[in-house]
């Protein structure tokens, strides 16, 4: 057993034994390697190690011009692309002064609650799957697929949309967009009250997730953490209720709280949230106002394809913007946080004049997440990791970036 | 013993064993498309006509697979272990008549390959060797995760196995015959069943039996998504196959324990006895399945702790109600 590549962590004692779950482990939700210190199946200690799946995306970012850097974003958190293309918009817009026509906004908040459902769908498949309930990932998956469906309907692409884009969307919403959110409006409720008829009231699943992985409000708070995993802690903090954006404060929601800091209550936030961000929706879908998708300024924004083959100065436009990109106004910074599936996001772009950002700093809440998670584990058994892994609800493609 | 003896009881062995291993085979099928239809996929249905060729193409597979011993592991007990599951799993179906005797050429023909007088007493001992197998494989394979499995398994072990014992107990006492044969013979209406007479019984056992075979709720030795695989992690090829066929046999032999001891065997009316018993039998099998679909998985504390503060106090408490009944 001494030829595993383990260094060992603290001081060795020959009663404990270490043990890698992961990169390579069904239910580290990618490629998340915790080295755990064991007593018997009890964790004394667990320290993640995570840079399996770096990519550079930010640094890959800043060698891109402020439109083809979107796409990147995409790639962060593969399970909320809308939600990165909006954080990313946001502050590029707030950078060059960008305004956002108010069909786009209603249309951004409802895209981004559809990803919230998406991001929320497959955390309580995998979840469930980890804990042994087979089954529900299966139900999950078939009601993400019909997100995906819209999606592929909006932008063209299931995963890797790049729809939100600065100044409003990239194309106009689909004919039949009004259609198929109803008909999610009305099918899902009673798809999550099928989840919650297999999970919340179902004995082995209480035992498995309350009272574990309790973090108290004060260290959820002290770690930064942000998202469900933090309201499960009982601390009332949405940003878009605390600093609303993009006209969240005039919708009607509430944000879910749990009492028990423990997996089960983060577990119910979850489930609450799926049926918030319906409600969401259906004010979004019926207050949709009329007008253009994307804003009118051509020094930033595309033209209509249409005006660049029949106009002479959307073609300048058109060619200028693509050529040699957009260039802010002005040497500056922008930061504007969003609540997405897992928690804050926010992106921080610095501005140096030119066509490209200098830098991009991704505020990722998964990576600050997964930094509590030894707090939740240590002194339990190798079944709760798994189980306080999936309720913190963590994406490598985002921790590692 | 003559030789005509002989080889009806040869002939038994064979076609009981060979059905045996039929039923297995195509209990992955069954479990497949049964999954699939809860979580509302196809399921395979692609090799022969609705998937009916699939147990044979899994057994190629597996049989064509390189067969890889870890380093480090204890050649013989790792080649050992899958045998130890393997064989006793196939054992406890000896013991349980699948049919109503037959007159056959004026002899009298038992339709069970050995009509033991400890019928019951043969099923617990056999059932508990099982677990032998899975110690030995998780311990032998010098590995990280399957030692993690065996030991598990162990603790899972002593936590069901004195509770399914004292849950036969109210069984016999009703019955007073440890011969299945005998058993099934008191059962001749569906009012006579035991499950009328033994209703919290029937349950502790369906619960213990579902332990015994390490499937959800109960599969903590394996446990996929903790242990990666548990105690079979490190087997490949046939040697990993015959676990496997080891847990579908034990759910077949469980089930038809179940018909034989609480839903009057192969009693029944206007169809033959066998297949009576088969079609109790599939039911069981079906009802495995769906726990399966449905249920997640216990903790292996909380599992402890379930089979001695839960399963046992009620197995004794209805030891007391049966005695008390009877005495009455």
């Amino acid at each position: 057993m001494d030829n595993l590549e383990t260094k060992p962590i603290g001081p060795s004692d020959q009663k404990l034994m270490e043990i890698n779950m992961g990169p390579q482990h069904p239910a580290t939700h990618g490629v998340l390697r915790l080295v755990l210190q064991l007593d018997g199946e009890t964790v004394i200690k667990c320290t993640p190690v995570i840079g399996y799946l770096h990519t550079g995306i930010e640094k890959t970012m800043e060698n891109k011009t402020y439109l083809q850097a979107l796409t990147c974003t995409d790639r962060i958190d593969y399970l909320g692309p809308m939600l990165n293309n909006f954080a990313y918009s946001l502050a590029v817009e707030k950078l060059f002064e960008l305004d956002v026509p108010p069909k786009a906004q209603w249309a951004r908040i409802c895209l981004a609650e559809l990803t919230r459902l998406n991001s929320h769908l497959v955390w309580l498949g995998t979840h469930a799957l980890d804990i042994g309930a087979m089954t529900m990932f299966f139900y999950t998956f078939r009601e993400r697929e019909v997100l995906l469906k819209l999606f592929e309907d909006c932008s063209g692409q299931r995963m890797m949309t790049s729809y939100i884009i600065p100044g409003g969307l990239y194309y106009d919403l689909p004919p039949d967009f009004d259609k198929s959110i109803r008909i999610i409006l009305e099918t899902f409720p009673s798809r999550i009250d099928e989840y919650e008829d297999l999970l919340t009231n179902n004995q082995i699943w209480i035992n498995r997730t309350k009272g574990v992985g309790v973090i108290s409000p004060e260290d959820a708070i002290g770690y930064g953490l942000t998202g469900p995993t933090l309201r499960g802690s009982g601390v009332n903090y949405d940003v878009r209720k605390a600093n609303p954006y993009s006209g969240y404060e005039k919708f009607d929601f509430e944000v879910p709280l749990g009492s028990n800091c423990d997996c089960y209550d983060r577990y119910l936030c979850r489930v609450a949230e799926l049926r918030q961000s319906l409600r969401i929706i259906r004010q979004a879908i019926d207050g949709l106002p009329d007008g253009p998708f994307r804003s009118e300024n051509r020094k930033f924004v595309l033209p209509p394809k249409f005006d660049v083959f029949t106009s002479m100065e959307a073609m300048i436009h058109h060619f200028k913007l693509v050529a040699h990109g957009m260039i802010p106004p002005a040497k500056g910074e922008a930061y504007v946080p969003i609540e997405s599936g897992k928690g804050e996001l926010g992106f921080y772009i610095v501005s140096d004049g030119t066509k490209k950002p200098y830098r991009v700093k991704v505020r990722p809440p998964c990576f600050i997440n997964l930094a509590a998670i030894h707090k939740m584990v240590e002194g339990r058994l190798i079944a709760d990791v798994i189980a306080v892994i999936g309720s913190i609800d963590i994406v490598l493609g985002e921790v590692d970036r | 013993m003559d030789i005509l003896s002989l080889s009806l009881i040869v002939a038994k062995v064979v076609v009981i064993f060979a059905g045996l291993m039929l039923m297995v085979a195509y209990m992955t099928l069954f479990e497949r498309r049964i999954v699939a239809f809860i979580q509302g996929r196809k399921g395979p249905n692609r090799v022969g006509p609705q998937g009916l060729l699939q147990p044979l193409a899994d057994a190629l597979k597996l049989l064509s697979k390189e067969d890889v011993t870890p380093a480090g592991a204890n050649k013989i007990i790792f080649n050992l272990a899958p045998v130890i599951t393997f064989v006793p799993a196939l054992l406890t179906i000896a013991v349980v008549p699948v049919a109503d005797n037959l007159i056959l050429f004026g002899r009298e023909i038992s339709m069970v390959i050995s009509d033991i007088n400890i019928g019951i007493l043969f099923i617990l001992a056999i059932a508990s060797l099982g677990v032998y197998g899975i110690i030995l494989g998780g311990w032998s394979s010098n590995s990280k995760y399957p030692l993690l499995g065996s030991l598990r398994s162990s603790a899972q072990m002593v936590s069901y196995e004195v509770a399914l014992g004292l849950a036969l107990v109210g069984l016999l006492m009703v019955s007073g015959s440890f011969s299945l044969s005998e058993i099934v013979h008191q059962q001749s209406s569906i009012l006579e069943w035991n499950i009328i007479k033994q209703p919290l019984g029937f349950v502790l056992f369906a619960i213990c039996a579902l332990a015994e075979s390490n499937r959800i709720p109960f599969d903590l030795p394996e446990a996929e998504a903790e242990l990666v695989g548990g105690y079979n992690t490190e087997f490949s090829g046939i040697k990993f196959a015959m676990f496997f066929m080891a847990e579908y046999a034990n759910i077949i032999a469980s089930s038809a324990v179940i018909t034989t001891l609480y839903f009057g065997g192969w009693q029944g009316p206007i169809l033959p006895p066998i297949v009576w018993f088969l079609i109790k039998v599939v039911f069981f099998l079906f009802g495995f399945v769906w726990v399966r679909a449905t249920l997640p998985r216990f903790r292996y504390d909380q599992l402890m702790r379930f089979g001695w503060l839960v399963l046992l106090p009620l197995a004794l408490l209805n030891i007391l109600i049966t005695g008390i009944v009877l005495v009455l």
